[in-house]
């Protein structure tokens, strides 16, 4: 019996009148699936750190995130727990396992109760680490896992992501090479989310709201001053 | 509930359409906000047009090689873990689909976004087997339980009011104080937040569709700005993705390329919120996350209309911005077209997949104005497609006989240049003539269906052709 794969695979080559078996065809895929040439690349991107980083506050908070810049990362619980205050939010956090989130002194904010795992919807904030950012657009590059759970960027309304300035890349492309790198050609985490500011809707009279189902609240920090 | 296609009656949808108050008045947001939108945020990219230029040469590769692509893409997502079932039909998709909601003993499943759910009829199809769909995306839920087809491809329920929203609320969100208030649009999201936050947790499938599929790595992408698709494919045991044989794009630069042009031509956004790449199941380590990734991937049609007058429709990535543009989308809105996708898209796509004798009014109902093709990201020719189609149409002599009769008529003249100029000389002279005391007709013999709603201008003086002859020697 003919499976539904080949039918439509036979289909598929009927119509492109090929069998499948060209040689420079075959080629044509293959190399670019193994060169993966870069485009377009908007010149926009293609500046020096400190542009960069200032590029990548502006669109995020184009896109409605709130950005914060730290010199270092002993400061960051301290970021953390003024962003609670500002919105009048409890002192607690839910953040994953990752290791650079584990060894922030968390100890300088004593009123903050930060507790490690998923989010099951009960928490108001989250706190994760992005694998990356984009200046272009603004935005953060997550990558799931225990270090990083995908409940965490989602559930909370309140969501604050910590990004490494020398992580904050110019394009897209420079990140997909970072993940490759990182994983392996071919090889992708379960779930990689680009985040650009805080969920919305327009779907009632195209009247843009924030807080859809995703977090209402994006908050930014970024740690250091890039290379 | 479910919905019948109504594209044959497309004159018949356009004329309620036209008188339908709500409507209208929903409408006029569209040409206004989408299209200044989208201007916007082009002209702030100065590679935007090299962009769609790259794009369209992208699909044109994945499409001429789309074979190779499927295979390597299929390798991909085994190695992850997860499974890629072909579905030659919609009735094989849907099949496919109950097969795993089974597998699991589903009760619910919620939805995110997916046009081919539409197309397939997931939801009907679910419903009558015991299975409850939810929809999630606020515009999907608002039609799902006014029990609506979408009337635009990213923004299904632009067809209605604040006003219309809010009475459906209260009348399906009985559990709710009555007197709550609900004048605002915040208060709308914050309420359908709420209700379907507990649908979420207690799911157990999810669906969702797929903007694009990846054949380097095997991976799904979903774009919103919502959150809801994350909601939906993240907490459930089962994530199912509702794809189609032309998602597909070789790599992930050949996705950043596609992805910059998609959230500007669709929403006006620079990006949308989430764009989510998904590559198999929950992995050993992975704390969070579906414990199984089915991927459905439906041909529907589509291989045959590779290598046809119609292939380069392969490349529509979903934005909606050629009905942003269309005058005729503008004022008869998405329902008119009587199937899953509307405006110059559907007017190509629909006769393609469900056949011109069904569908044939659609590719007549353009003006040609040529905005769709203006402002197409992946550079679609539409109106020369939907020409295409109307000489196919006329060629297996669908088109009804006073329509061919009138072609057949106004081709004798138009065949000899002479005779038309001397026909149409005479009878705008004539026009002019009997027209000259009140300058309009209210009735003219032949053309009722013009002064049925408003007059006919009387001819001032010569004919078109005859004043640019005119006018062209100094």
């Amino acid at each position: 019996m003919t499976s539904p794969r080949d039918i439509v695979l036979a289909s598929i080559r009927r119509s492109l009148a090929v069998s499948g078996h060209e040689a420079p065809r075959r080629k044509a895929a293959a190399d670019r699936l193994a060169d993966h040439p870069a485009g377009v690349v908007p010149a926009r991107g293609q500046i020096g750190s400190a542009e960069r980083l200032a590029l990548f506050a502006k669109m995020a908070e184009f896109a409605s995130a709130t950005v914060e810049m730290i010199a270092d990362v002993v400061d960051a619980p301290s970021a953390i727990a003024g962003f609670l205050r500002r919105y009048n939010l409890p002192m607690q956090v839910r953040r994953g396992e990752d290791a650079r989130l584990a060894a922030f002194p968390w100890e300088r904010e004593g009123t903050l109760e930060v507790t490690a795992g998923v989010s099951d919807g009960a928490q108001l904030a989250s706190v994760s680490h992005a694998f990356a950012a984009v200046a272009e657009t603004g935005t953060l590059v997550l990558t799931s896992g225990r270090d990083n759970p995908t409940t965490l960027n989602f559930l909370p309304d309140n969501h604050i992501v910590v990004v490494d300035a020398k992580d904050v890349a110019g394009d897209f492309e420079t990140v997909w090479q970072r993940l490759r790198e990182k994983y392996g050609e071919g090889v992708m985490p379960r779930t990689v989310n680009m985040i650009t500011g805080p969920s919305r809707s327009a779907d009632i009279e195209q009247t843009l709201i924030l807080g859809a189902h995703g977090p209402r609240r994006l908050h930014v920090i970024v740690v250091g001053s890039g290379d | 509930m479910t919905h019948a296609v109504t594209s044959s009656q497309f004159k018949d949808n356009a004329r309620a359409a036209l008188s339908d108050h709500d409507l209208q008045g929903a409408l006029k947001f569209v040409e206004v906000n989408f299209i200044a939108r989208r201007r916007e945020v082009a002209d702030r990219l100065p590679e935007f047009d090299a962009l769609r230029d790259a794009a369209r040469d992208i699909k044109n590769h994945t499409l001429a090689h789309l074979d190779l692509y499927l295979e390597a893409y299929e390798t991909r997502v085994t190695a992850a873990g997860g499974h890629v079932h072909y579905a030659v039909t919609a009735e094989d998709a849907r099949q496919i689909v109950l097969g795993i909601c089974r597998k699991f003993g589903a009760k619910t499943v919620t939805k995110g976004k997916s046009m081919i759910g539409e197309e397939i009829a997931i939801n009907d199809f679910l419903q009558a087997n015991d299975i409850t769909p939810v929809e999630t995306d606020l515009g999907e839920y608002i039609i799902q339980i006014r029990n609506e087809p979408p009337s635009h491809i990213i923004a299904p329920a632009v067809h209605l009011t604040k006003a219309q929203v809010e009475a459906d609320f209260r009348r399906v969100h009985t559990h709710l104080p009555a007197d709550r208030n609900l004048v605002e649009s915040t208060t709308l999201l914050a309420e359908a937040r709420g209700v379907l936050r507990e649908k979420f947790l207690t799911a157990d499938v999810g669906i969702t569709g797929a903007n694009f599929l990846i054949a380097e790595t095997g991976t799904s992408i979903i774009v919103t700005n919502e959150g809801n698709g994350d909601l939906t494919q993240t907490l459930p045991k089962a994530h199912i993705v509702l794809a189609s044989i032309e998602k597909l794009v070789p790599t992930l630069e050949d996705l950043s390329q596609l992805l910059r042009v998609l959230a500007r031509s669709a929403t006006g956004q620079e990006m949308s919120v989430y764009a989510t790449l998904s590559t198999g199941p929950r992995r050993a380590d992975d704390p969070d996350g579906p414990g199984e990734y089915h991927v459905v991937m439906l041909d529907g049609g589509r291989s045959s209309m590779l290598g046809s007058d119609f292939q380069d429709m392969l490349r529509c990535i979903r934005c909606g911005a050629c009905m942003n543009h269309c005058p005729v989308y503008h004022a008869v809105g998405g329902h008119a077209y009587g199937w899953v996708y509307p405006g110059p898209m559907g007017a190509v796509l629909t006769p393609s997949l469900i056949g011109i004798d069904k569908a044939g009014h659609l590719p007549n109902a353009s003006t040609f104005c040529g905005r769709c093709e203006e402002v197409c990201p992946v550079r679609i020719p539409l109106p020369r497609m939907m020409r295409a189609w109307r000489e196919r149409e006329f060629e297996r002599h669908l088109s009804p006989a006073t329509m061919r009769a009138g072609l057949k008529f106004w081709s004798f003249f138009a065949r000899r240049p002479r005779l038309y100029a001397l026909a149409t000389n005479l009878a705008a002279r004539l026009l002019a003539l009997f027209g000259r005391q009140r300058g309009r007709f209210a009735s003219l013999p032949l053309a009722s269906g013009w002064t049925r709603h408003r007059d006919f201008p009387s001819p001032e003086g010569a004919t078109f052709q005859a004043q640019w002859k005119a006018r062209r020697r100094p």
